[in-house]
């Protein structure tokens, strides 16, 4: 499993998520913390291509072997991509949270939400 | 215990083996095709095991000898009520009068089941404090989505419709399956800093909305709750019901009873407090007990002892019954176990149980006190117990290095099944302890050192518990690669 | 102190100054309120010494008149096939008998490896890649798949054929009363689901449809055109299936159905006057995740030795709570270890032969009872191992009371469910049933009808 980190080119929502945004669309993905905290990921149900994610609502459940955890959206938009490899190789989430662990791409619906999210080392901040 | 390599029934055998051999045909034969279509007809045989009868024995007894189990050694899982099973209850639910006993023989053909039905529900009544039982559902869980179904009923008999089921952050995961189940949404009571329900949370959330609270008293900190008349006030002030979960029944019986506390409906699990062998998870019974109001509304069909002493089946004895919750009557052979119990402890015997059961536990935690345990593994809430308690191995992960799930693996190496793991929820690293009653003080003894012992080796060499269990038939298992890529069946080739 | 328990006074004594307490009711009226404690005796009579308990017990036996005192004809959902000796044996064993669901894999091989091999058998019964490791029962089981349709597509309406059992019917319309579905039903035409009348009452709001191979009069229904008559709707196609005609029957993974499920009884358990048993429950790779109950899976342990374990467990209410894909919290292990054990006795031919001996004897036996006179083939479809007739003008009850006088049970009134049919009659086999017992049923049967009529006639 990889080291804590919280890549700065990121942006964050306190609900251990990520968004890495190019223009007008973004990958969503779960944090360092996240993924530690759920232990060995097993299983991501993903959503549907075309269906819509609100900002800090669940778009998705990641389950380890004895809990489950809703994924929250950190901006809103739809869903234009999704991860499918990790149907296969869930534990890419653990391994490479912020790469082969993405989960979604969404197209946003209000870029207005991005001044709400946090950068690398205020999300930091949040974890002590 | 059994440490061969683990190879399944279907690896075995050889084609044309077989262990059964069937009746000659005896009446005249007719054209296969002609009795049952080729398009009905199955193309290939199951691909089942083919084995001799010697080398099926074998196969079994071994993986038999690959399980723990309650007449070896002590199983204090907390909650499940692991007390000692007597062997005349497999005496007499082995005679053919019960056990070939069709369930559709007709009422003055099965008179003995009837009355022993009768007796049991009596029974059961008299110990909950509710005078209405039926005995149809399979298992506790089963007994709760009836408790509530019946809560559905009766608001809509009133021309009600509620929404919500109150249950507490302790409760058994059940208890809020169920309330989905039977299409009510679950609101979450919390919990006051002694481990009983919080009165206030319960007063902002009671309203005209709630159709139930689901509570467990004692509850799963093994906390008897003391407000349980004012609970039960707020409650029935808002027109819901009061459901009992029965899990931990076998803290109170003869000491207190549900129907005095002001509950409306009780289940049972027949295979705790009224000792069926748990049988590797299954079967048990969960009857219900009702409240006079709630009595309408319970599972037909109904057994009714007429004024003649003969008893009757009747299928509409409940006049505004929920219906059925299965086939046919319940779980007879289950029942005729635990009437035999009643029968052998009556009315002292099981109230004796209960104050045993109570000293036990009890006692265990006093042990593990003067073991100096309880600075590593404090009691989670109060200082008695009823008959389980809820320990906290925070302190213990914190100091030692060894979580809950290591000190369990490492019991397993002492020979004791460990307790109850991380449940409840509420309590960090909570190990859920219930010696029962069956158990001897020695046996307690014992396994406080026991415990005493592995915090003492975990200060010394905390990788001693992380990597236990050593002595058992496999070592600590890959839950995860399971849940990854499940192999739920042994692979046959290429069919299916 | 009672049998069950051993505590002396001197132990008493030591644990109560242990404790720190003065005697056994301090830790209860510490604990209980003085309101809501009972302060008297329980209204129960007094324990009695085991071999007075044997004795209670056996008398409340001899009060029953079980399959070992008749010759039974009698099915319905319950059938009195014979119960190996190993089964006694194996589940008598403590090992398989007194631990709890194993939640601890280290010490449960032994249970887990048995679910997992009862998984695989009740997929190749089935047809079916996916199977738990048990459920409660078959109507239940019906039930809980009712369950898993409202969660897989939310779609409100369950078309369910009369031929399902009347228990199931009832129970399913019991639960979905409760998760809010609403059941249309489907009449029968010559002893099987009216195929029309089938595929009219499925649209885009059925949630499931729900039949029974054999249904329950006993009539080999066309599951392939009944599950295809749903293939253009969203419905999990339901069939409820009696695992003993599979020997012979067309799986159901092969007809088309989703989710397969039926009473396990017949697989080695006992009559027990309606349970314990246990329910299957097998279903399409589609629905693994939407499963009720436990299901085991294989794994290595720390040394990379082969091993079982529970999973897939984030289904479950133990984790998953209110959203949960069933409340269920165990399974039916010791049932189903009867049910694998069963299989396994039988083996891949027996469980061919055992089909093939029933559907030689059932046709024998239908045809001897039809030519008798008052007595009708209700239907005329294939039949596996059980039969409806008719006895014009008869009171059922009657005859079933006459041939019990004469020590044959002949079988189920089947107006006791079904108004439409006063005087139907369900006949059932097993292998335990041989020709001189039919012969017998043809005899005591023919009289009986013959004398009822003769009643009737006279009354009239």
């Amino acid at each position: 499993m990889a080291d804590a980190s919280y890549p700065t080119e990121l942006l964050y929502h306190s609900e251990h998520d990520w968004a890495r945004i190019d223009g007008d669309t973004a990958v969503f993905g779960i944090t360092w913390y996240a993924q530690d905290a759920l232990g060995e990921v097993v299983f991501f149900d993903p959503p549907e291509v075309g269906s819509s994610v609100s900002a800090g609502e669940s778009y998705a459940e990641v389950e380890s072997v004895k809990a489950v955890s809703d994924v929250v959206a950190p901006l809103s938009g739809e869903i234009v991509e999704v991860n499918l490899g990790l149907g296969d190789t869930p534990e890419n989430i653990n391994n490479d949270p912020y790469g082969d662990g993405w989960m979604v791409k969404v197209k946003l619906s209000d870029e207005g939400e991005i001044a709400s999210l946090l950068d690398a080392a205020a999300y930091e901040a949040t974890l002590s | 215990m059994q440490r061969d390599r683990a190879t399944t029934i279907f690896e075995k055998g050889a084609p044309g083996r077989r262990a059964f051999v069937a009746p000659k045909l005896d009446v005249p034969e007719v054209d296969r095709d002609s009795v049952l279509p080729p398009r009905f007809r199955r193309d290939a045989a199951a691909r089942l095991p083919e084995v001799s009868e010697p080398e099926l024995v074998r196969h079994y007894v071994k993986l038999s000898r690959r399980n723990f189990d309650l007449d070896t050694g002590f199983y204090p899982l907390g909650s499940c009520t692991m007390k000692h099973n007597p062997r005349l209850h497999e005496r007499v639910a082995a005679l053919p009068g019960h056990s070939r006993l069709h369930p559709l023989q007709s009422p003055e053909r099965s008179q003995g089941a009837l009355e022993l039905m009768y007796n049991l529900e009596r029974a059961l009544g008299e110990v909950s404090g509710l005078p209405h039982v039926s005995l149809q559902p399979s298992a506790g869980s089963h007994g709760e989505l009836a408790g509530v179904l019946l809560t559905r009923a009766f608001h809509e008999d009133r021309g009600q419709t509620r929404h919500k089921v109150l249950t507490p952050d302790t409760a058994h995961g059940t208890n809020p399956a169920t309330v989905t189940m039977a299409g009510f949404e679950v609101v979450k009571v919390g919990t006051n800093p002694d481990g009983g329900v919080d009165l206030d949370d319960l007063r902002a959330k009671a309203d005209e909305d709630v159709a139930c609270l689901m509570l467990t008293n004692p509850n799963t900190l093994g906390v008897f709750d003391p407000n349980i008349t004012e609970i039960a006030k707020i409650v029935h002030d808002v027109g819901a019901t009061l459901y009992y979960d029965g899990a931990n029944l076998n803290a109170i019986m003869g000491k207190a009873r549900p129907g005095d506390m002001g509950f409306d409906i009780v289940h049972f699990n027949l295979h705790k407090s009224f000792t069926q062998p748990h049988g590797g998870g299954g079967p048990g019974s969960g009857p219900i007990a009702v409240s006079e109001r709630m009595r309408p509304y319970l599972m037909n069909p109904r057994i009714v002892k007429q004024d003649d002493g003969v008893f009757d089946l009747d299928d509409h004895g409940y006049e505004k019954s929920i219906g059925r919750l299965r086939g046919f009557q319940g779980n007879y052979g289950c029942f005729v176990r635990s009437y035999a119990y009643i029968c052998s402890l009556g009315a002292d015997g099981l109230t004796d149980a209960s104050e045993t059961a109570v000293l036990n536990a009890n006692y265990l935690l006093a042990k593990l006190k003067e073991h100096g345990v309880a600075d590593k593994l404090p009691l989670a809430f109060g200082d008695l117990c009823m008959h389980e308690f809820v320990l906290s191995g925070s302190p213990m992960k914190k100091d030692l290095g060894i979580k809950t799930l290591d000190l369990a693996k490492r019991l397993l190496d002492h020979g004791y099944h460990p307790p109850t793991v991380y449940f409840p929820l509420l309590v960090d690293e909570a190990l859920l302890v219930e010696p029962t009653e069956t158990e001897t003080k020695e046996t307690l003894d014992g396994f406080a050192e026991a415990i005493a012992q592995i915090l003492a080796e975990a200060g010394d060499d905390p990788l001693i518990a992380q990597n236990a269990p050593y002595t058992t038939p496999v070592r600590r298992m890959d839950e995860a690669a399971a849940a990854k890529r499940p192999i739920i069946r042994q692979p046959l080739g290429d069919a299916a | 102190m009672t049998q069950y328990t051993a505590v002396t006074d001197a132990d008493l004594a030591e644990m109560l100054s242990a404790i720190g307490v003065s005697s056994i009711q301090e830790l209860f009226d510490r604990q209980i309120p003085a309101d809501v404690r009972l302060g008297r005796s329980l209204d129960l009579p007094a324990g009695l010494p085991e071999q007075e308990v044997y004795a209670h017990l056996r008398a409340l036996a001899a009060g029953n008149v079980s399959a070992e005192d008749e010759i039974t004809f009698l099915g319905a959902g319950m059938y009195d096939h014979y119960v190996p000796a190993v089964i006694d044996m194996l589940l008598g064993r403590s090992e398989f008998l007194t631990p709890y669901t194993p939640y601890q894999p280290e010490v449960s091989q032994g249970n887990l490896q048995a679910m997992f091999e009862y998984q695989t058998a009740i997929s190749e019964l089935t047809g079916l890649p996916v199977s738990n490791a048990s459920v409660y029962e078959g109507p239940s089981a019906v039930a809980s798949a009712g369950y898993l349709a409202r969660l897989a597509n939310g779609k409100p309406k369950f078309v369910v054929s009369r031929g399902l059992h009347p228990h199931s019917r009832e129970t399913l319309q019991t639960y979905a009363h409760g998760f809010g579905a609403e059941i249309v039903e489907v009449p029968l035409r010559d002893g099987v689901t009216d195929p029309e009348a089938w595929a009219a009452a499925i649209d885009g709001e059925t949630g499931a449809v729900f039949f029974q191979q054999p249904n329950f009069l006993g009539a080999v229904e066309d599951a392939t055109a009944l599950a295809s008559a749903a293939k253009d709707s969203p419905a999990v196609v339901v069939g409820q299936y009696d695992p003993i005609p599979l020997g012979v029957l067309k799986p159901p993974g092969e007809c088309g159905v989703d989710v397969c499920v039926g009473e396990g009884q017949t697989l080695g358990n006992r009559l027990d006057f309606g349970g314990p048993s246990f329910g299957f429950f097998a279903a399409t790779e589609a629905y693994l995740r939407r499963m009720p109950g436990r299901i085991a899976g294989e794994t290595v342990d720390a040394d990379g030795r082969r091993g079982f374990v529970l999973t897939l467990q984030t289904r479950e209410q133990h984790i998953r709570r209110e959203k949960a894909t069933s409340n269920i919290c165990t399974a039916q292990a010791l049932n189903a270890l009867a049910g694998v054990v069963y299989l396994t006795w039988l083996g891949k031919q027996g469980l061919v032969d055992l089909g093939e001996l029933l559907l030689q004897r059932t046709h024998y036996a239908r045809e001897q009872l039809v030519a008798l006179d008052g007595v009708e083939a209700l239907h005329s479809q294939p039949v596996v191992r059980e039969f409806a007739l008719s006895l014009p003008g008869c009171d059922v009850a009657s005859v079933i009371r006459r041939c019990q006088d004469e020590g044959v049970n002949p079988g189920y009134a089947l107006g006791r469910d079904y108004d439409e049919l006063p005087d139907g009659l369900l006949v059932a086999l097993t292998e335990q049933r041989s020709k001189a017992d039919i012969d017998r049923l043809v005899e005591v049967l023919g009289a009986a009808v013959a004398a009822e009529r003769t009643a009737v006639g006279a009354s009239a």
